[in-house]
């Protein structure tokens, strides 16, 4: 049986439905329509009561999360698109990140942000938030690349006590498959080595992974061998794994799909070059989508995002650094 | 009213207001009166007491004061019940509210002062406090986003299954303009929740007036567009206010669906004890909702025969002792010790990061 990337948010979601009488989910068209992507298809019908179409009021969605979390719930709040979520940036970063340090109460609850571009998906329906949402202490940033991981951490994030921003990629809804769905993983915290390789680390996560991985086997031709780091959460960073990896190869490329300036790929290279210096051979470097809104043609949307392509090009330039 | 000591009161879980009676006994409108009059005099009284040590630079960051909106909020907090789940989301003015649903009186000065011993351990201050756990959710500086919070919260006890909890959440006439509340107030309505909106409308959103804030006659004419009951009530009347909370709270919670109470009264001090205030117009002042609250309770008290003069001074003389008593027990605590600070924001403590640990 194969499943995608998006029947695993599915399944993950019944699965917890089922076992968790706490869990519930709100958001946009959830209901009976079963939401935009159809991650929540037939949940209503087979979860009376349980999955609610929420108005278009996003701010108010995590406002309810928050009040039912610390009542004990645990609520999935699926944003239509991550980009909408800056509706609801005062209630997840000053509500939701700020509660557990202010009164030692615990906020657990998901959002589900359907994240990155398409084509033609223009400005408002593209982003990728992970960097935005990671910067603020008392959130746990998940960004799952696989249909593997799509499920399991879905799964464990409901476990957790805190606010966990859950970013699944629509690029990877349909395209990517998988033979089955896992009983186990690797731990939320934890980076996995996609792909072992001695001559640099490519440090990775989400889509970006899969572009990645095209980019290193493209460099197999030329007979270099990369090592393919996927992050698998943004917060918190599995620094360890990285400078293994570092500590093998000496050289660093880190690639994301959010904008160029801070974020995650840059959080990645300052703890390199702080804790593992010694261990670098080249300045390491950093791929991120171009500093501009996310365009709509497909054709500037191909080259604004990094691709398999942009991807091998920074590798020979940091190879031959 | 007998004497109570500080930790007497600090320790007491039991509501001030509302009732622990048997379902259906309602409380007699005589004690519920006396209890959120009781409730505003220590509000008052804690809050002079505070603003005068932020005067003396004893406490920092700012004193907010509930002065003129005492009646309003502990006659919405008097007609709560804690024993059925009912939630009490204050705001920054809201301390007789606080008070009168059964806050701890030792609550308000160990936040201002940041003991170690308060409900949020020096790492929040002055009004945000609360005890999320106990129906208190602690609000955070932006003004509409607890609305919400108070429908999740309202939301958890419908898929629970406790029918007849009501959830009050307090706004003022500047916290309306925002994003959040029109948000958290519409999904209210969708939702048919027993929420109870309480507008205390003050006339002034720091310095700005009603006519700068909204554009409506009056801030009730809002329920019907979310689906709320309206209720207007003159905020300094402690009666008129009790009489109308408890209608208000009483349709929520027989499943008559959200409403909103909109009390007309007067900021009777500034936004903060910074501020002089000096733009409140004379024509305010003389109004009828700039009357001081406590003075009209207190001549009905004597109207109605429920106290005497001299009564209402041994009571002021009682809360000025268990005020006292309260400011020096937190004034002794000690603050919070950076160097024991864990200074991790996660409760999963092994996703914490450790920026900067040893």
């Amino acid at each position: 049986m194969s499943i995608t990337y998006l029947e695993a948010i599915r399944e993950a979601q019944a699965k917890a439905l089922a076992e968790d009488p706490r869990v519930y989910i709100y958001g946009q068209d959830v209901g009976r329509f079963g939401g935009a992507f159809k991650a929540t298809k037939n949940l209503a019908e087979e979860y009376p009561g349980r999955v609610i179409d929420a108005p278009i009021s996003e701010d108010a969605m995590i406002g309810t999360a928050i009040g039912a979390a610390i009542e004990g719930m645990r609520p999935i709040v699926e944003m239509q698109f991550a980009d909408f979520s800056s509706i609801a940036f005062n209630q997840i970063i000053n509500q939701a990140a700020t509660h557990y340090w202010r009164t030692g109460v615990p906020c657990p609850f998901v959002v589900r942000l359907p994240s990155g571009g398409n084509e033609g998906s223009g400005p408002f329906h593209s982003q990728c938030m992970e960097s935005l949402y990671s910067h603020y202490p008392g959130l746990v940033v998940l960004t799952p690349a696989t249909v593997e991981d799509a499920y399991t951490m879905l799964l464990e994030a409901l476990t957790i006590d805190d606010p966990v921003i859950y970013c699944e990629h629509k690029f990877l809804y349909y395209h990517l498959k998988a033979d089955g769905l896992p009983n186990s993983s690797l731990p939320i915290g934890k980076a996995r080595v996609a792909r072992a390789g001695v001559h640099a680390t490519l440090v990775t996560y989400s889509a970006m992974l899969h572009e990645s991985l095209r980019a290193a086997r493209e460099l197999e031709q030329e007979g270099w061998d990369i090592e393919v780091v996927d992050l698998r959460s943004a917060r918190p960073i599995d620094t360890d794994t990285i400078l293994a990896s570092v500590a093998r190869t000496g050289r660093l490329l880190c690639v994301g799909e959010s904008f160029p300036w801070g974020g995650l790929t840059a959080e990645v290279v300052a703890r390199i070059c702080a804790e593992g210096f010694h261990l670098l051979d080249a300045p390491p470097l950093r791929l991120n989508a171009k500093d501009t809104p996310i365009p709509y043609h497909p054709n500037l949307w191909r080259s604004h995002r990094p691709t398999s392509s942009s991807i091998s090009a920074t590798l020979r330039k940091l190879l031959r650094a | 009213m007998a004497t109570r000591t500080a930790e007497a009161a600090a320790q007491d879980r039991t509501p001030v207001g509302g009732g622990n009676q048997e379902e259906g006994t309602p409380i007699p409108f005589q004690e519920r009166y006396l209890k959120a009059y009781r409730s505003s005099i220590l509000a008052r009284q804690l809050e002079e007491k505070l603003a005068s040590l932020y005067r003396a630079g004893k406490i920092v960051g700012g004193v907010y004061m509930g002065r003129g909106q005492e009646s309003f909020s502990a006659s919405l907090a008097s007609c709560l019940d804690r024993e059925r789940h009912d939630i009490f989301g204050p705001l920054i003015r809201d301390m007789a509210g606080r008070l009168a649903f059964g806050e701890p009186l030792l609550d308000a000065p160990r936040t201002y002062f940041g003991s170690a011993e308060g409900p949020m351990h020096g790492r929040d201050g002055n009004v945000h406090r609360g005890r999320p756990r106990e129906g208190m959710p602690a609000m955070i500086s932006h003004l509409g986003s607890m609305i919400s919070v108070v429908c999740g919260m309202l939301l958890a006890r419908k898929f629970r299954g406790q029918a007849g909890a009501v959830g009050a959440s307090c706004i003022g006439d500047g916290g309306t303009s925002t994003g959040a509340c029109h948000e958290a107030l519409n999904l209210a309505g969708v939702e048919k929740l027993p929420l109870v909106l309480a507008v205390a409308n003050n006339h002034y959103a720091y310095s700005t007036p009603c006519s700068r804030q909204y554009a409506c006659g009056d801030l009730v004419e809002r329920a019907a567009g979310y689906g709320f009951t309206g209720h207007s009530v003159d905020g300094t009347d402690l009666a008129a206010c009790l009489e109308v909370f408890d209608r208000a709270v009483g349709a929520a919670r027989a499943g008559e669906g959200p409403q909103m109470v909109v009390g007309s009264l007067l900021r009777l001090s500034g936004h903060g004890e910074h501020d002089d205030s000096s733009y409140i117009t004379q024509e305010d002042r003389d109004a009828p909702y700039g009357r001081d609250c406590l003075r009209v309770a207190r001549a009905q008290l004597l109207e109605k025969g429920w106290a005497s003069e001299s009564e209402l001074e041994r009571w002021d003389h009682e809360i000025t002792d268990e005020v006292d008593a309260a400011i020096a027990t937190a004034q002794k605590e000690s603050g919070p010790d950076p160097l024991k600070e864990s200074w991790h924001a996660l409760a999963t403590e092994r996703l914490n990061e450790g920026f900067y640990d040893e």
